[in-house]
Formats: structure tokens, sequence, C-alpha cells
């Protein structure tokens, strides 16, 4: 019966891995998924891949944004990736980068399964419409 | 209700979180969550692989220091070898439907610990409202076989006392000094509490807020006679069952406690899982755990047939052409809410009673 409508709404968790302590770009992402009527899970600082991949797997998220701007995205993003497909977890999640990656490594991140890389001076509304594209198909 | 209901991507989701898959439990919780075509029979057929889980439930208003105090507890949970999962509730954004779920944050002491389930929710505009969520995942979580389960919640009304309820055990978090939160424990949250916590308790203030609770709870307890229970005899259900257990519960009586602990450094918290402990026991030895299931499954059948039944009205609704134009009628002053509702429910009254006698 009508009980089992179903009611969707995108899960996100935006992740901090890694040792860089800037968040600022993670906050205004949270906040304008949350505007654009996404649930968030924000990981909070200094994650390691393997507790982003317990969050994302436990909270089956449909989009995973991950915020670096160290410069480690080569060791962290794969790790994230290997572990999401352990889990059995990579082909049902929408993953994201954000932060400072030089373009040579934005091929090879999407190559790895990144949907998109979204570098300095993104606008927010296409990061909100690139996911609601790209979730709201399943 | 029978296995082979299930639909076959079903029955594979059902064998594999009985089977201890993670990402099946999150995919289920996940369909309890959007009310998944399926959802239904699903949670039926695991009915019967729950209540094996001890279920707490802590609730206290925003940044008293529940998810740091959930986080401990959980440590001292693992270190014992038990596993556990979490449902940490969060409101949500009442504009924009989204919301921002923080708690996960302070749960770090575990991390990457897959026996830890940690589940984010929020109160985002459910049909069937949270509760019923929450008591639908923590099924989920009992089924799976985790030996601790706790829902976190902030205290701030009914809902969140719907919440809680889901427990066996509810601990109720105030922090030092806020004159709110005793006023907040004063309008209806002192009746829930099993155990209160005064969290931060370095902090200056906590020795007056300690004494004001310990008096509150002994208040309470010479004024209705009943201590503490976390269902209160306010509500008509359970007062035909706790009329049969008045001897028992005078004789073997629970007074909640009031534990001091400091979240962020671990201090206290032995005790508070002692409390636990010793509210577990309670509940076993005395009719009050029956009593409890007993409550809890009665408010599970009553809050699912009004769900039920309030589909069932919208369709109505629907068919009659819609609430909004009934509601011109009403704001015009053709007609008015009582004539109108009389008149949709009456049929369906009749049908019911039609049925009920051709059954008898």
């Amino acid at each position: 019966m009508s009980a089992d409508q179903t009611q969707r709404a995108a899960r996100c968790l935006v992740a901090k891995v890694g040792l860089d302590g800037h968040d600022r770009g993670a906050h205004v992402i949270a906040r304008a998924f949350r505007d654009a009527g996404f649930e968030v899970i924000y990981s909070g600082l200094h994650r390691a891949p393997e507790e982003i991949v317990q969050a994302a797997v436990q909270e089956d998220v449909d989009v995973l944004g991950i915020s670096i701007l160290s410069g480690a995205h080569n060791t962290l993003v794969p790790t994230v990736i290997e572990g999401l497909q352990s889990y059995d977890a990579f082909d049902d999640t929408l993953i994201l980068v954000g932060g400072i990656i030089p373009d040579e490594d934005t091929a090879e991140l999407k190559e790895l399964g990144v949907a998109e890389v979204f570098g300095p001076g993104t606008a927010i509304e296409d990061t909100v419409e690139f996911v609601r594209e790209h979730v709201s198909s399943e | 209700m029978a296995l082979d209901t299930l639909a076959p991507a079903d029955a594979a989701l059902y064998a594999d979180v009985l089977d201890g898959d993670h990402s099946a439990l999150a995919r289920l919780i996940t369909k309890i969550e959007n009310r998944t075509p399926g959802y239904r029979a699903l949670l039926s057929a695991l009915h019967d692989h729950t209540g094996n889980a001890a279920v707490i439930g802590i609730t206290g208003s925003p940044g008293a220091g529940k998810s740091t105090l959930v986080d401990k507890l959980t440590r001292q949970y693992r270190n014992n070898g038990e596993t556990v999962g979490i449902i940490a509730v969060d409101p949500s954004s009442p504009y924009s439907g989204g919301s921002v779920l923080g708690d996960r944050i302070r749960m770090g002491s575990t991390a990457g610990d897959m026996e830890v389930f940690v589940r984010s929710m929020s109160a985002r505009g459910r049909l069937g409202g949270l509760s019923m969520a929450t008591a639908d995942a923590v099924k989920a979580l009992d089924a799976f076989g985790k030996d601790r389960i706790i829902v976190e919640t902030v205290g701030a009304g009914q809902n969140e006392v719907d919440i809680v309820e889901t427990a066996e055990t509810v601990v109720v978090v105030v922090q030092p000094g806020s004159g709110d939160d005793v006023q907040l424990l004063k309008a209806g949250i002192l009746e829930i509490g099993d155990l209160f916590v005064v969290n931060k308790a370095d902090m200056d203030e906590a020795a007056g807020t300690v004494a004001e609770l310990e008096a509150m709870v002994h208040m309470d307890e010479s004024s209705t006679g009943v201590l503490g229970g976390h269902h209160a005899p306010d509500s008509t259900e359970t007062n035909a069952l706790s009329a049969v257990d008045e001897s028992d519960d005078t004789e073997t009586g629970w007074t909640a406690p009031v534990i001091q602990t400091v979240g962020t450094t671990g201090v206290g918290v032995d005790e508070l899982r002692g409390g636990l402990e010793a509210h577990q026991r309670y509940l076993a030895d005395t009719r009050e755990g029956e009593r409890r299931r007993q409550t809890r499954a009665q408010t599970e059948i009553r809050r699912l047939l009004r769900s039920d039944l309030g589909e069932l009205a919208e369709q109505v609704l629907v068919r009659r052409g819609g609430v909004e134009s009934l509601a011109e009628s009403v704001a015009r002053r053709d007609t008015d809410p009582y004539a109108v509702v009389d008149e949709l429910v009456e049929p369906l009254e009749a049908a019911v009673l039609d049925a009920l006698e051709t059954e008898e």
C-alpha cells in the first residue's frame, strides 16, 4: 500500500582526510548541501582513510565528498576507493574530490573512479547541481 | 510473516544482514529510512531475530556532552569484547529539509572499528515520524546481532521522549549550571530518566546541579510512589499492567542515581556503565522489564496502526477532492471542519463495522 511510498533525500558524507587542518571549504560545502535539502554527515578533521570508509559504508551515503588541501590526494583517495570496494560500496557512491589538485592528477583520480574534481573558484551551485544530476538518476 | 513474501533482492539482503554483512545492514537502514517498498516485509521477517540486545537511550540538551559520553561508553564495551550499534538522531533544518549531522565527529575513539556501527539520522519530514524509523533501525541492529545499542537524541520535546522510549534504559545528561536544563527536567524529562548524568562535573556549578537533581528525583519518588520509571504512570494503557505489578514495584523499586562524569577525560564513565548494568539487572530481576517490553509492543502496534490509518485517511481525502478544496469551503464558512470530517469518516466507520460483524 501507499505506506511504502518512498522518501528520498541525497545523503552526503563531507570528509576531511589526512593531515591538513583547513576545513573552511568543507564547512561551506556542508552548509550549501544542507540548504539544498541534502542530508549531510560531516566527518570532522584529520580522518584516516579507514575512518572515512567506515563512515561511508555505515551511513550508506549516495555522495562522498573528500576535501584535501595537503597534496596527499594521490595516496589518500586510492586508499579510500579500495576500502569502499572491499565493502562493496564503491559502485553506488558518487565520489567527489575538492581541493588543490593539479590537472594531471585530476585525470588520474577520475580514472580511479572519482566522478568529479572541484578546484578553487568552483561555484557552489555547480557542485550542488552536479550532485542533483547524478544522484536523482538512480 | 513468512520469508517467501520477500522479493528476491530483499531475501538476499535479509540473509546478508543475518550473516553479519555491515554494508547490507547499512542498506537495510536506508530502506527503513526511505520507506522503500518491501521494508515492512523485511522488518516483519527480522522481528523473530530481535530481543537480544541491551538498548540504551541517551538524551539531553545540545552541548551537554552526549556524543562524547557515548564514545567513551562504547570504547568500554569494545574493550569488553561486545559489539555496539549507535543511532545518533539530529534535528533537521525545517526550511530546506536538509541537515548537517555531526555526532560522528565526537565518536572518534572507536573509528575504523566496524564492530561499532554508527548511523546518523535526521528528522526530515517523515510520514511515520522519526520515532518509528528509529525503533525500526534499532530492530535492524538488534537482528544483526549487536550486543549493545545506543540511541542518542537531543532532548527537546515529545518527539525525543518517543525516541528514547525505544530503549530499555534511559539516561538523561545534564550540564552544570544550566538552570534551563533543570527547568526542562521539570517540564517532563524527569519522568523518563532511569539514570541522570551531570556531565562536565569538573565545572564549579556541578555540585549544585547534582544536589538539585537529587532533590528532584527524591521528590518525584515520594509524590507518585512510582520510582523514576520511564514509562510514567500517566498513560492509560499501562495502568492496568502497573496496577498488577504495584506490589513488586514498591518492594524492589528503582531510584534513579545521579552520576557525575567528565566525558572528555572519561572520569565517571565506569560508574555510568555500572549504573546501566544495575538497571539492566533490575529490569531482569523484577517484572518491570517484562512490563516495559509489553508497553513497547503496545506502543508499536498503536503507532503502526495509526500510521496506516493515517494513510487511508489521506486516500479518502484525495478521493473527495483533496484537502485544499475542503479547506476553502471551511475558510469561507460554508461548512465547518467537524462536519467535513464527520462526512469523511462516516462511510469508513460503516464499512469497518460491517466487516467486523461479518467476521464474528
